[in-house]
């Protein structure tokens, strides 16, 4: 009658795939993007879900308000660095698996706003998958970076996304400063130690830019 | 029509008024800073302005002294008048007396003003920053403020 028969006249009964090629496709086949808009950016994603552009034809385009459902943060706009604290927590609060979409020139390197008041790029505070340059980027653009992440979906093993212990979103954090994240507990101590111990630092991770400036 | 009102301040104590400045219809008056909440007080219960539109700071640069300016802009909602009080504060004591106790909307403001600009309010409630984050390192538009902050980020 349709395509049914057609496949199941044409395919075995068992059909053996990885594992990581099954998830993978079921993972990439229907991102939920956290509504994060921080700036003008905000309105191209908008506009990237609405009707001309409709991102729901690769099945990212159910935003959810809370990030615990969510599985694709995009940064569209300047991070102040007031909001570092705010954007590093919703980031901690996502479950795995969970990618990093940097929207336009502000998110990426702090764009024009070369100042004291924008983290000069978001990677310094959550590592970022693609990065979208323009300003704002179109519409397109982050369509096709949403394509470019769930390429790099498709390449990625189940192994490597699992949740793992993350004592930083379960305690207050200091405003104005990061969470303690893995590399900086010492290696002698256990994870309960480290939850002790833990105390947040400042987020003055050096980055390219910075080393730039300095020099 | 306005002037009225300077009149009336210096009727009442002619300390109150140092300078009185009129351009583009707009009347400002100098105050000492000692005397801001007497004139303020004065001017909200005898003439009527009983609305704090706005409390702002200005940093004149730090070759200039008095260095600092607060603006009161007041607004009478009988009268339908505005009148803009301003207090020159110097840098080495850039203190003067809060007007939460006469405007409540003053509260704000002068979190605001004492965040980018270090203007202490004596007296206020709750003197802490407001926009900048809380553990910022200095006044962000003071004009000798560097663009890119101290270096490296000094969050603490």
């Amino acid at each position: 009658m349709g395509l049914e028969n057609t496949l199941f006249e044409s395919l075995p009964d068992v059909v053996t795939v990885k594992l990581d090629a099954v998830v993978n496709w079921a993972r990439k086949s229907s991102l939920w993007p956290a509504t994060f808009g921080l700036a003008c950016c905000a309105i191209e994603m908008m506009n990237t879900v609405s009707a001309r552009n409709d991102l729901s034809r690769f099945g990212a385009e159910t935003f959810r308000a809370s990030p615990r459902q969510a599985d694709v943060m995009i940064v569209s706009g300047r991070v102040s660095r007031k909001m570092a604290p705010v954007l590093r927590r919703i980031y901690d609060q996502m479950p795995e698996p969970k990618w990093v979409i940097s929207m336009g020139a502000c998110a990426t390197s702090g764009g024009v706003f070369d100042n004291y008041a924008i983290v000069q790029g978001v990677d310094k505070i959550v590592p970022v998958d693609i990065y979208v340059p323009g300003c704002p980027p179109r519409p397109e653009m982050l369509v096709h970076a949403i394509m470019m992440l769930q390429d790099k979906i498709m390449k990625e093993s189940v192994k490597d996304r699992r949740d793992t212990f993350e004592p930083e979103s379960r305690v207050s954090i200091v405003p104005g400063t990061l969470p303690v994240t893995e590399g900086t507990a010492l290696e002698k101590e256990t994870e309960i130690e480290v939850a002790q111990n833990q105390v947040s630092r400042p987020y003055s991770i050096p980055s390219r830019h910075e080393k730039r400036r300095s020099s | 029509m306005l002037l009225e009102y300077v009149d009336n301040l210096r009727s009442k104590n002619a300390a109150w008024v140092t300078e009185v400045v009129e351009a583009y219809g707009e009347v400002t008056v100098f105050v000492p800073r000692e005397s801001i909440v007497d004139a303020c007080s004065f001017l909200k219960s005898e003439h009527g302005f009983d609305m704090l539109v706005d409390l702002c700071g200005g940093d004149r640069g730090p070759e200039e002294d008095p260095r600092f300016e607060v603006n009161y802009h007041l607004f009478s909602t009988k009268h339908h008048k505005r009148l803009r009080l301003k207090v020159l504060l110097s840098e080495d004591d850039p203190h003067v007396a809060t007007v939460t106790t006469l405007w409540k909307t003053a509260d704000w403001h002068e979190r605001e003003t004492f965040d980018l600009l270090g203007v202490i309010f004596d007296g206020h409630p709750d003197l802490r920053r407001i926009l900048l984050p809380s553990d910022f390192d200095g006044h962000a538009l003071r004009k000798d403020y560097p663009l890119r902050g101290y270096e490296p980020y000094s969050m603490n």
